[in-house]
């Protein structure tokens, strides 16, 4: 900071050609790569004219079921990305031994385990849930869209606009070397200096905005905007979970928001939080950040388990076993992540009776989970099940997610934890619920409303080779994970010296290479079903479900419902169609709907041009996005015709073409 | 059971009519949230003032620092802002357009008047060495009560857009909803300001 700045280093602050990665050829060919797969892309969206379709149905569209899309692909696109770490990782760590280095030098594999778990969290996961949610909850409710549409839009593109920073961390500068929660004084500038942590802390704030916001807004459309007679112990069990969910996500975020303000303080600053020196308090940052983050683990499960819940109930063709005791061992859970948090660091010092209340609380929270459990298994209990994909990945879900919550139960106990802390135990433990329990839910809740979402059912062959691919890959990954982690091997090692080991770390990359697998046939079920989608074509309500979301048409319309639904029960759409329910086929009025705007976008980039300013200390564009920032923001809200109706003649024309479609079907 | 269903009455499953959702049907309940979503962050600021308030770390601490009268003047000039928007809401639901202004510029005033104050304490304590740098008590102390005057910095900014668009447009309903959440905010401000008043000026000195 001392001495003049030159010329140069005004304009590009510490940004020089050296940021750019020359020496590392892995990254080298990568950035090669995605250049070339770049431009191909672009060039096709040119060719085929598509970008002014693309701006003006999908970018600037605050239609839910459209976000809840650009989500999910967001989410598919950024776990490419994390697997890719993934099976780097496995590679190295399988090859680096009888004195081998590997092929990954300590800075970037250091970066690539780091990147790893912030992509899967933040960029995947999440996406992926708030997607699902976005499609699902206000078709489940009865809604025509969410509370705020725009801001809808506004959140989604704030998530992009944080994995985009994350992704230019990778040709441009380099990623946090920290692991995933980046904790101090290591993440301070003293021992980080360079722009890792900085792409860390802004691409997360910058993401992390647009969580708060949706989860304030999914919050408001399930309390403000149910159809006629849905009381709250009326809701689908998915659309519970999500509420608690979102609760999770407006009362935690904002801590995440606050702790790294703190860390970016003692970054650029200089101030003296977290701080070796002048009084400053490294665990302090540990306990704030777990404080968010054991909520955040049940913001990523919860939705998952609505979902097996909902796909439990119609694959069994009965209603759930259990709802009562299902939401309030929701709301249970809900509560209990918050007393939780220490035993994340049971060795940390706090003491013995700290650590038991902790490790009491955290036995505790798997008393609801396995009332939820039993009443999964109860549904099923003397139902006529049908095992079509969603279901073959509830059921996997229940084996594997079993598993690893008693091994998670097993850490709670802070005697154990001070063997298996920081171990592979641990990474096998967090992988087998994460893997076991989101994952597997995303695939189930994938082909469970894949056709709802685009009027045709996913490819079954490819489905379950993915399936059992993934399912089989899985234990061979991470079971030698938990022996080496018994035997004592701890996390984020690059090399080994124990030839012993070595078989282990062979057979989980041989694991991971068959999960790799598991994808690729999962993306080609994507690919054949598209290609063959007129097979495949469904009507509304191709699995016998029995939730509204199955009572419109496949997809649905724009305006979700013709008319308003009125609910008596807490499966709607069963309940309908046990009272012999005719779709009205006449009397359609003009539906108000919000429209579309392209201030989502424009916030988002320049938020995300503001982040990249100040990773790379260009203040002047940091202060020139910002202020941009707000003369947008500001202006946004001079814009007062906010909404249209849809004329009563075209929901007259969509309504008897799908009379037509489902007549053409002999439905 | 099912021969209950099979003589009841026929269930009428959609609405006829469609219903109309006045606009800014979830404004209200949605500000509510966003507004704790920040008081949970002014929460961690305030721990993270409880935690490190002590760390002088050899420099000065609360009593050297703190000019209670000066503060308490500032403490004013807020709790007066709160006051004079309470009679701009007033003035609005009477329908009364230019006072509704004219409470809002004194609003605007008395919120200037907390900031330069704020400025001017803030400049004083750097000026002395006793900077965010110094020690985790005043990292700490900066943090907490800078965020609280950016809170009403972005509030008086949002508040001169709001008198312009109450300027071209009135007191429509929009217009109103939006008085309605800067109102909120701003009171919401002055809770926190309270806590900051106690906790860190009345209690840093006695301590």
């Amino acid at each position: 900071m001392t001495g003049t700045l030159t010329t140069t280093q005004m304009i590009f602050g510490r940004l020089t050609w050296d940021a750019f990665p020359w020496h590392e050829p892995v990254v080298v060919a990568t950035f090669i790569g995605v250049v070339l797969g770049s431009a191909a892309l672009v060039a096709a969206l040119t060719y085929f004219k598509l970008w002014g379709y693309l701006w003006k149905e999908w970018f600037t569209s605050v239609d839910h079921k459209k976000i809840g899309i650009m989500y999910m692909v967001l989410g598919l696109i950024m776990f490419l990305r994390g697997f890719a770490d993934a099976i780097m990782m496995r590679l190295q760590q399988a090859w680096a031994f009888n004195g081998s280095e590997g092929y990954l030098n300590a800075h970037h594999y250091d970066q690539i385990f780091t990147a790893h778990g912030v992509i899967m969290i933040f960029f995947v996961a999440m996406p992926f849930i708030t997607g699902l949610m976005n499609y699902i909850v206000p078709l489940q409710i009865g809604a025509r869209d969410v509370s705020f549409p725009f801001l809808n839009n506004f959140s989604f593109w704030m998530t992009t606009g944080g994995a985009i920073l994350v992704m230019i961390s990778l040709f441009v500068g380099e990623f946090a070397q920290t692991g995933w929660l980046a904790y101090p004084p290591l993440s301070g500038i003293a021992y980080s200096p360079a722009t890792g942590v900085d792409y860390y802390i802004w691409a997360l704030q910058v993401a992390g905005v647009g969580t708060t916001l949706s989860g304030i807004n999914l919050i408001a459309t399930i309390v403000k905007m149910r159809a006629p007679g849905m009381s709250l112990m009326k809701m689908p069990v998915f659309t519970w979970t999500s509420l608690c969910a979102n609760v999770l996500i407006v009362a935690s975020f904002p801590i995440l928001t606050a702790t790294l303000v703190l860390l970016s303080l003692d970054r650029y600053l200089g101030t003296a939080f977290f701080t070796n020196d002048f009084g400053g308090n490294p665990m302090m940052y540990v306990n704030l950040i777990w404080i968010w983050g054991h909520p955040e683990v049940y913001i990523l499960i919860l939705p998952l388990f609505g979902v097996f819940s909902e796909v439990t109930s119609t694959f069994s063709g009965k209603r759930l076993f259990g709802y009562t005791s299902m939401v309030y061992a929701t709301c249970t859970i809900m509560v209990l992540s918050y007393l939780v948090w220490l035993h994340h660091f049971f060795t940390m010092g706090s003491g013995a009776s700290v650590n038991s209340f902790f490790g009491i609380t955290t036995m505790i929270i798997s008393i609801p989970t396995g009332a939820k459990l039993f009443n999964w298994l109860f549904t099923m209990y003397r139902g006529k099940i049908r095992f079509e994909l969603p279901m073959m990945w509830t059921v996997a879900f229940m084996l594997t997610f079993t598993v690893g919550g008693m091994t998670g139960v097993l850490l709670a106990v802070p005697p154990a934890d001070f063997v298996l802390h920081n171990s592979l135990f641990l990474i096998a433990h967090f992988h087998n619920v994460i893997i076991g329990g989101v994952l597997f839910g995303l695939f189930a809740a994938i082909n469970y409303w894949w056709p709802k979402a685009f009027g045709y059912k996913l490819n079954q062959f490819w489905g379950k080779v993915s399936f059992w691919c993934w399912n089989i890959g899985f234990w061979l990954a991470f079971g030698p994970l938990y022996v080496l982690g018994l035997m004592g091997v701890t996390r984020r090692m690059r090399v080994f010296d124990d030839p012993s080991l070595h078989i282990w770390f062979i057979i989980a990359g041989i694991g991971a290479a068959i999960i790799a697998a598991g994808i690729g046939a999962m993306l080609v079920q994507f690919a054949v079903s598209i290609w063959k989608r007129d097979e495949l074509k469904v009507e509304g309500d191709p699995w016998d479900g029995r939730t509204l979301e199955w009572a419109t048409s496949s997809p649905p319309p724009e305006y979700n419902f013709a008319f308003t639904p009125v609910v008596y029960d807490t499966d709607t759409w069963a309940d309908m169609k046990k009272n012999g329910y005719q779709r009205p086929l006449s009397g359609y009025q003009a539906i108000h709907m919000p429209s579309s705007t392209g201030a989502g976008v424009i916030l988002a980039a320049l938020a995300t041009l503001c982040g990249f300013a100040l990773i790379w200390y260009i203040w002047w564009l940091a202060g020139l996005s910002f202020v941009g920032l707000v003369a947008v923001a500001i202006g946004h809200t001079f814009n007062y015709k906010r909404d249209f109706y849809i004329p009563a003649d075209v929901v007259t024309r969509t309504e008897e073409e799908r009379t037509r479609t489902l007549a053409a079907l002999g439905a | 059971m099912s021969s209950a269903t099979a003589t009841m009455e026929p269930r009428a499953y959609h609405l006829p009519e469609e219903p109309h959702l006045h606009e800014g049907h979830s404004t209200n309940l949605g500000f509510w949230m966003y507004l704790m979503s920040d008081c949970l962050i002014f929460a961690i600021l305030f721990a993270t003032y409880a935690v490190l308030g002590g760390s002088y770390a050899g420099g000065p601490g609360p009593k050297d620092l703190f000019d209670l009268p000066l503060i308490a003047l500032n403490t004013a000039m807020l709790l007066f802002s709160s006051i004079t928007y309470g009679f701009a809401m007033l003035a609005m639901e009477k329908n009364r357009v230019s006072a509704t202004q004219g409470w809002l510029f004194v609003t605007l005033l008395f919120g200037g008047a907390f900031l330069f104050i704020e400025l001017y304490e803030f400049s004083h304590l750097i000026h002395e060495g006793a900077g965010p740098q110094r020690s985790a008590f005043l990292s700490s102390f900066f943090t907490l009560v800078g965020t609280h005057g950016l809170h009403v910095t972005f509030g008086s900014i949002w508040l001169i857009t709001l008198m312009v668009q109450v300027a071209k447009k009135g007191l429509i309903p929009a217009n109103r909803r939006r008085l309605m959440c800067l109102s909120m905010f701003w009171h919401f401000l002055d809770v926190i300001w309270i806590g900051v008043f106690t906790f860190v000026y009345l209690m840093g000195v006695l301590r």
